[in-house]
């Protein structure tokens, strides 16, 4: 990540209805921004992870986790460190390609890696994953063609490496059911 | 109605659950039990939930089973007001033994009046409403209660569960609202979680950093058939508060103690919710450093001690915001920097290393940077903190204060708290207060709302024990002394209680004295009534030039013609209380005794006082605590010069 303000935690919660406002909550009323948000199931069924990134400084940051923490729905909150995990967001792109331009918008996609899951007469449908500022490049590439429509997922991130952030934090939870 | 709550004999024990079964097939005996009747528990009696065996399942309603986990987690009295969501809990309790239920008048009332009952015994205070309206009404008293983390627990009626989400009558989205200023909240649909819920919601609102936490129950959960079990294991995977403090940060902090030159004891309302005066005191008397309580702290350290400065802030004394502006350490145990006490924040206490001890991590460094953060109850902390600073002595390690002691000795002399006498003659507002304190004693419970009224009850009484003292500091809110005062009785039958009242603030919940004629609650409200809003009027005065937007409370024509809108004496005694007035500074000792001499009925006393007595010292909003004044136009330097 290019800005050095960008912070990805990754927030292991209960799988419990309601949790998401909570947090969302929690970020507008504590005055904290939210670049992204990303949520899903986890590989327990109890457990959900939110993958959130953040735009601020190291102190804010401290009181944001600190807020996190004390969300009892919330179980285990982790900071990943841009170099030591893989972060990825999907973009969906509606690009205008008649028969003119669609080669050389399906050159752009080829080198970006990315995929045609759509096509009219008028226009495709890019699919791509990727870090932010790759999607920002492959967006400025397609920009002249004409953007038709476009959809991003929030980042979702897991570190590298084989360990795993959830194995410690289900033990409790398997104790207490 | 269903055949398991069927009303049944009263019992003189609690019941266990082994006794249900019976119960439910009891004859239909109405409850002879009158409200008003009903004993008032010893205080300390339903401290703890009592010890009841695991017993195999029993059938009951959920709204049963609601019943018999308030009785286990051992309450004894509930504030509240039923509706039509609610109306199945409020069955069985008729029959409960244990829990005394007090219908207040207005739900705002009922969640006060946990609050006070809370802050009074440092038990639980339970508070009980309907849907939608019902629960809205508890809002405020909730975000009081969370700002003060304040233990409660409101327990509210939901629509049916089908009904959720459909615009019902008298459907709100409590759980949504109370989001903000709830320590948790749970909403329950299904009659199999309603014990469990209740015990993870005591235990929420207890720990950790206390708070309050809301149930709402669906009316069909109540209704349906459960088995109910007790105890009953919690599934709060994610709630691990932290009591006992990091050993290496406390013997940091005791070094910082004796190498400091001008150390201050900074003391906030969780040395009091820890229960930690008695380890307080120790520490201060062993290190011999200067103390300050804040607002919320006001009784955790003698007011007669020569050690204690007086409260800090933007009323506090000029030398207890004199020693936090000249200190070199701050030894803050459970305050939060709040910004009435700090002023203007990157201009306080600017020559001072941190340490903070807090229950709540989120709280240290939130505000003010800490050099030694300590995250622990305060009572474990300061415990710990006497341990390592005895240590330390005996290495020789010693501080040396005099100096220190001699610049706030000199501030304390040159400037006590004071206040001119009105020169009409008028009563004044001070006097009248520090009567109360001095004739009631610091055994007695005080209360206040919020204004000048509270600021001088807590200037002007001498508080000399935790939890005597008893007000809305972070919210600030109006109406809160009456049925807080209430609350306050209930939990500590045994003490005198009176709330310090403005006549501003009086006028939002005073319908509670209603409750506590009929319930028997021997409050005494003293009304501080100089006719407006006058801690607005006093900004008026300062800050706008005078101009008194909409701050009068009374009115000019009544005025003339000798009545008064309301007259509290007459209010009084339309709620069956005994009312009282005083206009003349030789009346108010008698009029105050003969308020103590009433047990058996509320009294309210209405003081008639000056309009513009004002709140000194006061450090303006949005300034630095530097720029104290000590009255209007005197502003004294730390050396000890008066500019």
């Amino acid at each position: 990540m290019s800005n050095m303000n960008q912070h990805t935690l990754s927030v292991l919660v209960e799988n419990k209805p309601g949790v998401l406002v909570r947090i969302a909550g929690l970020f507008s009323r504590r005055n904290f921004n939210i670049e992204s948000l990303a949520v899903g199931q986890t590989e327990h069924a109890e457990i959900s992870r939110i993958t959130i990134v953040v735009d601020c400084e190291e102190h804010p940051l401290e009181q944001v986790t600190k807020q996190l923490n004390k969300l009892i729905n919330v179980l285990k909150i982790v900071e990943l460190e841009p170099s030591q995990a893989v972060q990825r967001q999907l973009i969906l792109i509606k690009v205008r390609a008649d028969t003119d331009t669609r080669s050389k918008v399906l050159e752009a996609v080829a080198l970006f890696r990315a995929h045609i899951v759509d096509v009219a007469l008028d226009a495709v449908t890019v699919e791509a994953t990727g870090g932010h500022d790759k999607l920002d490049a492959l967006v400025k590439i397609l920009e002249p063609f004409g953007i038709k429509e476009l959809v991003q997922s929030g980042t979702i991130a897991v570190g590298r490496g084989g360990r795993s952030i959830t194995d410690r934090t289900l033990r409790p939870l398997e104790r207490s059911a | 109605m269903p055949e398991q709550t069927s009303p049944v004999p009263p019992k003189a024990h609690a019941p266990s659950p082994l006794d249900i079964p019976t119960r439910a097939a009891a004859a239909k005996t109405p409850p002879s039990r009158p409200q008003s009747a009903q004993a008032t528990p010893e205080p300390g009696a339903a401290a703890q939930p009592q010890p009841f065996a695991p017993a195999s399942p029993v059938k009951v309603t959920g709204a049963k089973a609601l019943v018999l986990a308030l009785e286990r987690v051992g309450v004894d009295v509930v504030f509240g007001i039923p509706g039509g969501a609610v109306l199945p809990a409020y069955d069985p309790l008729l029959d409960s033994q244990q829990i005394r239920h007090i219908l207040v008048r207005h739900e705002q009332g009922a969640g006060h009046a946990a609050t006070g009952y809370a802050q009074a015994t440092g038990r639980v205070g339970v508070c009980m409403a309907t849907s939608g309206p019902g629960a809205t009404n508890l809002v405020t008293p909730l975000a009081d209660a969370y700002m003060d983390s304040v233990p409660v627990v409101a327990i509210t009626g939901q629509v049916s569960s089908s009904l959720i989400g459909t615009d019902g009558f008298q459907e709100a989205d409590i759980t949504g609202m109370t989001l903000p200023v709830t320590k948790h909240n749970f909403l329950v649909t299904k009659p199999e979680d309603i014990a469990r819920t209740i015990g993870e919601a005591f235990h929420l609102a207890a720990t950790g950093r206390p708070g309050p936490v809301l149930v709402d129950i669906a009316k069909d959960a109540m209704q349906a058939t459960t088995e109910f079990t007790w105890p009953v294991p919690f599934d709060l995977p994610g709630y691990h508060p932290v009591t006992r403090p990091h050993s290496r940060q406390v013997r940091e902090a005791a070094k910082m103690i004796t190498e400091a030159k001008r150390p201050v004891l900074y003391v906030g309302g969780g040395v009091v919710k820890a229960d930690a005066a008695a380890e307080l005191r120790v520490l201060a008397e062993l290190t011999g450093a200067p103390v300050v309580t804040t607002l919320m702290a006001r009784g955790a350290f003698p007011d007669s001690h020569p050690l204690h400065l007086g409260m800090p802030g933007m009323h506090g004394t000029v030398a207890a915001v004199g020693a936090l502006q000249k200190a070199d350490l701050l030894v803050t145990l459970g305050a939060r920097f709040d910004d009435r006490v700090t002023g203007k924040l990157d201009s306080f206490a600017p020559d001072a290393l941190v340490v903070h001890a807090d229950i709540d991590p989120a709280e240290i460094s939130k505000n003010r940077r800490a050099d030694v953060p300590i995250v622990g109850d305060c009572k474990e902390v300061i415990a710990e903190l006497i341990a390592a600073v005895q240590t330390d002595y005996q290495h020789g390690r010693k501080g040396d204060y005099t100096d220190w002691w001699k610049q706030l000795d000199h501030l304390r002399d040159k400037y006590p708290l004071g206040y001119d006498e009105p020169e009409d003659g008028s009563l004044a507002p001070q006097y009248v207060i520090e009567r109360i304190g001095k004739l009631a004693g610091p055994e007695a419970i005080y209360l206040a709302g919020v204004g000048q009224h509270q600021m001088w009850a807590a200037q002007f009484i001498g508080y000399e024990h935790p939890r005597t003292w008893i007000n809305s500091g972070g919210a600030g809110t109006m109406g809160f002394a009456v049925p807080a005062a209430m609350g306050a009785k209930v939990g500590m039958p045994g003490s005198q209680v009176w709330a310090i009242d403005g006549d501003g603030c009086f006028q939002m919940t005073n319908q509670e004295l209603a409750t506590c004629a009929i319930e028997g609650i021997g409050v005494k409200i003293a009304i501080i009534n100089n006719g407006s809003l006058g801690m607005v009027r006093q900004w008026q005065t300062l800050f706008y030039d005078q101009r008194y937007s909409n701050t009068n409370l009374g009115d000019k024509k009544a005025q003339e013609k000798g009545t008064r809108i309301p007259d509290f004496v007459k209010l009084a005694e339309a709620y069956s209380c005994i009312g009282l007035r005083c206009e003349r500074k030789e009346d108010v000792d008698a009029v105050i005794e003969q308020a103590m001499a009433i047990n058996d009925q509320p009294v309210v006393i209405d003081f008639i006082v000056h309009k513009d007595s004002m709140v000194w010292p006061m450090v303006a909003a949005g300034t630095s605590n530097d720029d104290i004044s000590y009255a209007r136009g005197i502003a004294p330097t730390w050396d000890g010069s008066s500019e």
